[in-house]
């Protein structure tokens, strides 16, 4: 295992009587890439700033290579940071702008040139550098911000929703240029965001956070296959969260009618959630299955269809390729292993599990 | 709307512009360069060159450069100390310093005049701790005093809007790439209010420039600026000729620290207008 570059120790953080944080614990392994990913005010941005040395933690400690960095200025970190709206300095150059911190670190002239040279190519903005910043599209910018903080050769990049303001083919290009990135420089990248697809698909680890409290922790075939509570299941895409009973080892109670299941170790009679992804839902017109129901909404979506089903006074969110009619009378079924089940929230930090309308 | 209408709108303007404006400037232009029998002459400009009239410019000179670099040197970290309020402090304390302005600067000056007065407030409180009287009042030093005082609003809000104006980000970035708070503040701070800076510093040097009335009532008709020998001409000698070509010279200048301060700001889409 690589060894433990940033420990986040016990931060609690609030402004005024907002408690954005709340003893919150976290490490990050060395070239690791890990996203932290949540709804607004979930308190990822306040993590990433205390780390980038613009907030202050109210307690707790943060360690980076064993050292405490809580109180350190933010210009004397081994890190960099691209904000979210890129703040290239208007009043200089590309060059200039890339060339501002290695200037700082007294490089010599040949060095710098040396560095300009090698981040644009990296981010494939070749002989840009007497462009002005104003002259740059939104992504063109957001590179040179990305080049204007690898030349200093940080040991952890820092990204705020970097791709938030791009449009959608842009931001697919950029998440794969990131990735690249991360390859070619083998450093560590904490990356925060609030789009789940984009944390799915660049990350070696997603943290899901909500309310100040981490949800889950794992790789995103983890949070996507095996949502621990409703609130990830909810926020990794769509997916039908149901009330159930568990009636005993692999065997759920939903709507009403008794499904097996994979799940062990709920106990037995335990009210639990329970949750279904679109995607694993099967009709058939044969009525096959634990449920019928009846189609009350289609919309086509390329590459599938999504459909609204009604049945046992639920609507079921359900992704197929094939075609149903609206108002087709189906059967409904989901294999076992598709079915996730979740304990219901008890404690008071698992209230944030709960899920904003 | 056709095109004809909206002429007929902009008429009026164009009246007051031409009626007010244009034609006044072309009446002094003549005067300043047409003689008594008609012709053109450049008698006028050359008594410009009069050794009273070259001091009275000089003067103007030093005591507008010199208001000006007063007002700069307070306003700047004034605008700087401001920002760093939050905002309900910042609106009010600007309205602080924005209300004088809405009284009639006649009574300003009135009001330093009894300050800085012989006997005035300024020196009694001096007395009374003891200390000798100061002899500010008809003095360069009284003009100077009255002119940051009138002038300094107009330094400090374009300075304090290209202030206000940029984003914290641009300091967190360049504090996150390794900047001290010096770096900071002549790599970031200080180019970026530039636009700022030389708009107040047109706004505070030209009409302290041109200024007459601060120096007559502060200067107790001792002070001669090259607005009160203007005036003169005008008002006492009957000599409209001279103080034309007074007049003219006196817009070159004008118009000299105007192309000057375009110039120097460049990015004319954020000139820190008010």
């Amino acid at each position: 295992m690589k060894k433990k570059l940033i420990n986040f120790k016990h931060i609690s953080k609030s402004y005024g009587d907002n408690l954005i944080l709340d003893d919150f614990n976290l490490y990050v392994r060395e070239n690791e890439f890990i996203t932290l990913l949540g709804p607004s005010g979930c308190g990822k941005t306040t993590t990433l700033r205390m780390l980038g040395g613009f907030e202050t933690p109210d307690t707790g400690r943060i360690l980076f290579d064993g050292e405490d960095i809580t109180n350190k200025p933010a210009n004397e970190r081994k890190l960099n940071t691209v904000f979210q709206k890129y703040s290239l300095f208007p009043n200089m150059t590309i060059a200039e702008n890339i060339a501002f911190g290695l200037k700082i670190k007294k490089k010599s002239q040949s060095y710098i040139n040396d560095k300009i040279k090698y981040a644009l190519k990296l981010v494939n903005l070749d002989g840009y550098e007497n462009r002005s910043v104003d002259s740059l599209s939104g992504g063109q910018q957001q590179r040179i911000a990305i080049a204007r903080a690898i030349v200093n050769e940080p040991e952890v990049l820092l990204l705020d929703e970097p791709l938030g303001a791009l449009d959608l083919k842009l931001r697919q290009n950029m998440q794969y240029e990131l990735m690249r990135l991360k390859e070619e420089l083998g450093i560590t990248f904490l990356y925060v965001t609030h789009d789940q697809e984009e944390a799915l698909t660049m990350s070696d680890t997603v943290v899901v956070m909500n309310q100040g409290y981490i949800q889950q922790i794992g790789t995103p075939e983890d949070i996507y296959n095996e949502p621990e509570n409703a609130f990830v299941a909810d926020f990794i895409g769509h997916s039908n969260i149901m009330d159930g009973i568990m009636i005993e080892d692999r065997l759920v109670e939903i709507l009403g009618v008794k499904v097996p299941c994979v799940d062990e170790g709920f106990g037995t009679n335990k009210p639990v959630d329970v949750v279904i992804r679109p995607e694993d839902v099967e009709l058939n017109t044969d009525m096959k299955g634990f449920m019928e129901g009846v189609i009350t909404s289609i919309i086509f979506k390329g590459v599938h269809y999504e459909y609204d089903v009604m049945a046992n006074g639920y609507e079921w969110l359900v992704h197929s390729t094939q075609y149903f009619e609206v108002g087709t009378k189906v059967g409904i079924n989901v294999i076992p292993f598709n079915i996730q089940i979740m304990h219901k929230p008890e404690s008071s930090d698992e209230k944030a599990v709960e899920i904003d309308e | 709307m056709n095109n004809l209408k909206k002429q007929l709108l902009a008429g009026p303007y164009l009246i007051w512009i031409i009626g007010f404006i244009i034609l006044p400037m072309i009446t002094v232009v003549l005067y300043a360069f047409t003689g008594d029998d008609g012709h053109f002459t450049l008698e006028y400009m050359k008594e410009v060159t009069l050794h009273a009239h070259m001091a009275a410019i000089g003067l103007s000179l030093q005591l507008g450069i010199l208001t000006t670099i007063i007002c700069l040197i307070i306003a700047y970290p004034l605008a700087m100390i401001l920002k760093s309020f939050n905002f309900k402090h910042q609106t009010f304390v600007v309205f602080i310093f924005m209300l004088p302005m809405w009284m009639n600067f006649l009574l300003r000056i009135m009001a330093w005049k009894m300050l800085l007065a012989k006997n005035g407030i300024f020196n009694t409180f001096l007395a009374s701790i003891g200390l000798e009287p100061l002899h500010i009042i008809n003095t360069p030093a009284a003009v100077v005093i009255g002119m940051v005082y009138d002038y300094l609003p107009f330094m400090l809000l374009p300075i304090y809007n290209s202030m206000v104006r940029i984003k914290k980000d641009y300091i967190e970035a360049a504090q996150d790439l390794g900047a001290k708070s010096i770096t900071v503040f002549f790599k970031i701070i200080l180019p970026l209010t530039m636009s700022g800076i030389v708009s107040g510093i047109v706004m505070v040097f030209v009409p302290a420039l041109t200024s007459f009335a601060v120096s007559d009532i502060l200067g107790g008709g001792k002070i001669l600026l090259i607005g009160n020998v203007i005036e003169q001409d005008f008002m006492q000698g009957n000599q409209w000729s001279i103080g034309s070509a007074l007049s003219v010279v006196l817009m070159i200048f004008v118009l000299i620290s105007m192309i000057l301060s375009q110039i120097f700001d460049k990015d004319e889409g954020s000139v820190a207008t008010w």
